[in-house]
């Protein structure tokens, strides 16, 4: 698993697994509310939630699932929700490629990651063969 | 898990040519798909002509959901039968745009009662247009 450095000032809000179907809609309930409780306007809560929606249903589909990690705190001097989508799956092979709009590798419409980082103010990715994926989003007010 | 969808199960109500469902849970993907053939299996069981799907209570499409929506309409105008999507949240729609996904081909309006209208007006041309 790729982990990322987290700011020390960071506050975390929350870990999941991401197991099931289930874990899914919990997990991007609890986005929709930390960006709520960051005070957010609805359609930065929906971009962040639906965003996240994307990244979790390709750890689901394409790596059994992985860890989701809640924070928020300060970036550039922006109140942030930051949220960190770690695998242990195959990894990419053409990051390049997934993140053109239209590719896909196989069930999807291939919006997933290029439509996800539309939807955020930062998007890092990061794909090693056999380690995994990390994919960090973050929506500032 | 079965049973736990079962417990889910999104409710279809028939009223004269249409059938009308109303979104009311934050779906999992195996739940937008069952709704799917269920839908399609009530058109097929009916004859429905016009299918509303509401989706006002929905505070997310993600693409998944999105796909399933527009492939409905799809799988249903094969068979004969028109999907209007009605109630879409204004945030909804702006991320879908955003996520890349504009839904060509689909039907919406505003709320039930406009999506109605539509579905009646379609079914009326339809009856003329074969004379």
């Amino acid at each position: 698993m790729i982990e990322l450095v987290s700011d020390s000032s960071w506050e975390i809000l929350g870990k999941h697994q991401i197991e099931s179907e289930d874990s899914i809609v919990k997990v991007r309930q609890l986005i929709r509310q930390h960006a709520k409780d960051l005070s957010m306007g609805i359609i930065d809560q929906t971009r962040i939630t639906t965003a996240v929606s994307e990244l979790l249903r390709n750890m689901y589909n394409y790596a059994n699932g992985g860890i989701v990690l809640i924070e928020s705190g300060m970036v550039d001097e922006k109140n942030a929700l930051i949220v960190t989508c770690m695998d242990e799956g195959s990894g990419i092979d053409d990051i390049e490629l997934a993140m053109s709009d239209g590719y896909t590798s196989g069930q999807g419409m291939g919006f997933g990651l290029p439509g996800s980082k539309r939807l955020v103010d930062d998007f890092e990715i990061h794909s090693k063969k056999d380690v995994g994926t990390t994919v960090r989003v973050m929506k500032w007010k | 898990m079965n049973t736990n969808l079962h417990e889910k199960r999104i409710p279809i109500i028939k009223l004269g040519n249409f059938l009308i469902v109303s979104i009311q849970v934050d779906m999992h993907d195996k739940l937008a798909l069952q709704l799917q053939s269920q839908i399609l299996e009530e058109i097929e069981k009916t004859g429905a002509k016009g299918v509303l799907i509401d989706i006002s209570v929905l505070e997310m499409v993600d693409s998944f959901i999105g796909r399933m929506l527009s492939g409905m309409a799809s799988m249903a105008s094969i068979m004969d039968a028109a999907v209007v999507i009605v109630g879409m949240q204004p945030a909804v729609a702006i991320t879908l745009v955003e996520l890349g996904l504009e839904m060509p081909g689909v039907d919406t309006a505003l709320n039930m009662e406009k999506g109605m209208e539509m579905l009646e007006k379609r079914l009326n041309s339809d009856d003329t247009a074969l004379f």
